[in-house]
């Protein structure tokens, strides 16, 4: 077929608002478009003024699902800036509502977005029908990652106890003990996952393309890295990330796209897996080679796998967060800060990539600079790009296929459009 | 006949939506009482034919896009749920408001702003009849299940008009005000079982008011820590903004 017209409004199943635009006349592409329609929030204007302890529980509120991840970045941005220590009680808490946070944003995609499509309905509810173990095993999975981020910190959206330097109140270790249960309880459901994502098959394509994640030298960086790697450039300071995330005005859209000093690149799960592949457990890298998933990938549809692969290593880092938390016993701990003036970077590798906050404070703690720096963003002009390769192979097929494939395309970046700070609209004809 | 339910997000996070998701366990039940015919989060699927019993609708109306759509879906719906502060009181999206629209854009996009079509963040109630809200930021899940079972069965949910505080000492928590923290418990409507006191942080005031918070604020905390109504009030502009700039 040499005549293609899609408008698909709405892309539906992904967070946010977006369309996609694809015109193609004689077999040759004259428009291709991903457009976000999404309002923008303005946060960064709305921060200035605002008080440094305040400042996690405004930004937390950019995206639902990733929120513990914006409390993340947010919080080690500001205790960069005003020169806060952590300890490792307070550390080891974080990265377990990280980790509960990862795994119920990591099922819901897995579930909820994709598996509807591989297993060809239009969405989870006629599989409460047709599915109804896969369903309740999904809906399982998923509460379990929220009751880990509710039992440390409250809730999951907008987590009330992660603050500046400390947890105001430290959860039970016969709590925490019943949640290491759960995680033990959940790994039969994890290997059910596995065999019935064997069975179904995800389009095979590929592109040569550069992969940005963090990277920490002792552990898997998901709350937090050392420096920012990537399979391109090497390896960047966090303060320096503006080197590596380069917002630029395209000239088609009159608006910022990020790209690194090479070009567009993906943030996510897979690119976290083909950078610290070396570091996982051997039980995630078990179910890698499972699902047909090896370092370096360069097939984007296999970030849902990259994903699957995670949650293994995340249900494990939860037992052993859990262990060590009550091997040292839990304390309450002192929340006092010393406010100066400052300047700090914070970033996380939440579920959709590497998440970037910068502040700075004056003597009063009043916010008087931010930036904020979404993984959405930064993937945007990579989904243009995979597009634009993968429609001239798929351009024989019947022009729903084509709209389909495309919109699997952008869920496989499990998109969070909703976190609209610097996302940004692409006018489209 | 089970009602014809939507759900749609304007300007926020779309964490209400995801915390009806987050109803989990509870999600197959609700799931039997209504059916879910429109939601773009979730769902492929268009709602055929368009009338829906009940809207749910989260965010703040930002943009000219958003009036007119709110406007469609107020005219499909027999019952229009704001869900969560964004789209109850404006939410944070409001706090943009102190700017001029245009300093805004030019703040955070440059020359590019331009483009961006822009209003003051407004409630849904601001554009259209709102004929019930759940408060929150974000929304409980408790009490979201509990006003769709009413709304599904025919009855009028009620929310409770009383301060967090009483929810608070039922709960037995240590005030945080002895923790030298702030709390807007004293004025705030209860409702979300004073969740933030009870992991230590102070009540930042997401779910609003009670109403005529005067005479109904919670005197003994008040006293105990040697407070007043205004003083407290002062510290509402977080969730709350776009009611300080309403004139009275
Ligand atoms: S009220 Fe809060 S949780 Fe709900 S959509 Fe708005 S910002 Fe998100
Ligand atoms: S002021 Fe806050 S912490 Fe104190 S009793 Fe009231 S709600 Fe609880
Ligand atoms: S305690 Fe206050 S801030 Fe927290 S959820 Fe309840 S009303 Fe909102």
């Amino acid at each position: 077929m040499n005549e293609v017209k899609i408008n698909i409004h709405d892309v539906t199943r992904v967070e946010g608002h977006g369309d996609v635009v694809l015109d193609v006349q004689s077999g040759e592409i004259k428009e291709l478009k991903l457009a976000i329609t999404e309002s923008p929030r303005f946060f960064e204007a709305f921060l200035l003024g605002r008080k440094w302890y305040e400042a996690a529980h405004i930004t937390c509120r950019i995206c639902g699902i990733c929120s513990v991840g914006h409390t993340s970045a947010s919080l080690q941005a500001m205790e960069n800036a005003l020169g806060v220590e952590i300890s490792d009680q307070t550390l080891l808490l974080r990265k377990l509502t990280f980790a509960g946070e990862t795994l119920q944003s990591h099922y819901l995609h897995a579930f909820y977005l994709v598996a509807p499509d591989l297993l060809g309905v239009p969405s989870v509810l006629p599989l409460v029908a047709s599915h109804p173990e896969v369903v309740k095993m999904a809906l399982r999975l998923k509460r379990l990652g929220n009751d880990i981020c509710c039992t440390v910190a409250g809730r999951h959206i907008h987590a009330c106890a992660m603050k500046v330097k400390a947890f105001p109140k430290v959860p039970q270790a016969e709590d925490l003990l019943a949640l290491r249960q759960r995680l033990v309880d959940s790994v039969p459901d994890l290997h059910a996952t596995v065999a019935l994502l064997q069975t179904l098959a995800l389009p095979q394509f590929e592109r040569d393309m550069e992969f940005t994640a963090l990277h920490h030298p002792e552990e898997y960086a998901l709350y937090r890295g050392e420096v920012i790697r990537s399979t391109k450039t090497g390896d960047t300071a966090i303060p320096d990330y503006k080197q590596q995330v380069r917002e630029f005005v395209a000239p088609h859209s009159h608006a910022k796209h990020v790209a690194s000093a090479v070009g567009p690149y993906m943030v996510g799960a897979l690119a976290r897996f083909n950078i610290n592949y070396d570091q996982l457990r051997p039980e995630s890298k078990e179910v890698a080679a499972a699902l047909g998933l090896q370092p370096v990938s360069y097939n984007p549809f296999m970030n849902t796998i990259a994903q699957v692969v995670e949650c293994v290593e995340c249900t494990l880092d939860g037992i052993e967060f859990i262990d060590r938390l009550v091997d040292m016993g839990l304390h309450e701990e002192d929340m006092t800060v010393e406010v100066k003036a400052g300047r700090g970077v914070g970033a996380s590798e939440v579920p959709r990539g590497t998440l970037y906050h910068e502040y700075a404070v004056d003597d009063e703690g009043t916010i008087v600079d931010c930036n904020l720096i979404i993984p959405t963003g930064q993937n945007l002009s990579n989904i243009e790009h995979d597009m634009r390769a993968l429609v001239p192979q798929i351009l024989d097929r019947p022009q729903d296929e084509i709209a389909l494939q495309l919109e699997m395309l952008v869920r496989a970046y499990d998109p969070c459009i909703s976190c609209a700070t610097h996302l940004l609209k692409v006018e489209f004809v | 006949m089970k009602p014809r339910v939507g759900m749609f997000a304007f300007t926020c996070c779309e964490g209400c939506g995801l915390a009806v998701i987050e109803c989990e366990n509870e999600l197959l039940d609700v799931l039997s009482l209504i059916d879910l015919v429109e939601w773009r989060e979730g769902l492929s699927e268009k709602a055929n034919p368009p009338e829906l019993e009940i809207a749910l609708v989260e965010g703040s109306i930002s943009t000219h896009a958003d009036e007119q759509k709110l406007k469609a879906i107020r005219e499909r719906a027999k019952v229009l749920v704001a869900l969560g502060a964004c789209a109850h009181t404006g939410g944070l999206n409001a706090l943009k408001n102190r700017y001029g629209m245009n300093q805004v854009k030019q703040m955070v996009y440059g020359e590019a702003g331009a483009q961006f079509d822009t209003i003051p963040a407004r409630p849904l109630s601001a554009v259209v009849p709102v004929d019930l809200f759940l408060p929150g930021c974000p929304i409980d899940r408790t009490e979201f299940l509990s006003v769709v079972r009413d709304v599904a069965l025919g009855k009028a949910p009620r929310l409770p008009d009383y301060p967090l505080c009483v929810e608070c000492k039922k709960k037995e928590n240590v005030c945080v005000f002895f923790q030298g923290r702030f709390c807007m418990g004293p004025v705030v409507r209860a409702g979300c079982g004073a969740i933030c006191p009870t992991h230590g942080d102070g009540c930042e005031a997401c779910r609003g008011l009670v109403s005529h918070p005067n005479e109904q604020a919670h005197k003994e905390t008040l006293a105990e820590h040697g407070l007043k109504v205004d003083e407290v009030l002062m510290h509402f502009n977080m969730f709350n903004s776009y009611q300080e700039d309403q004139p009275a």
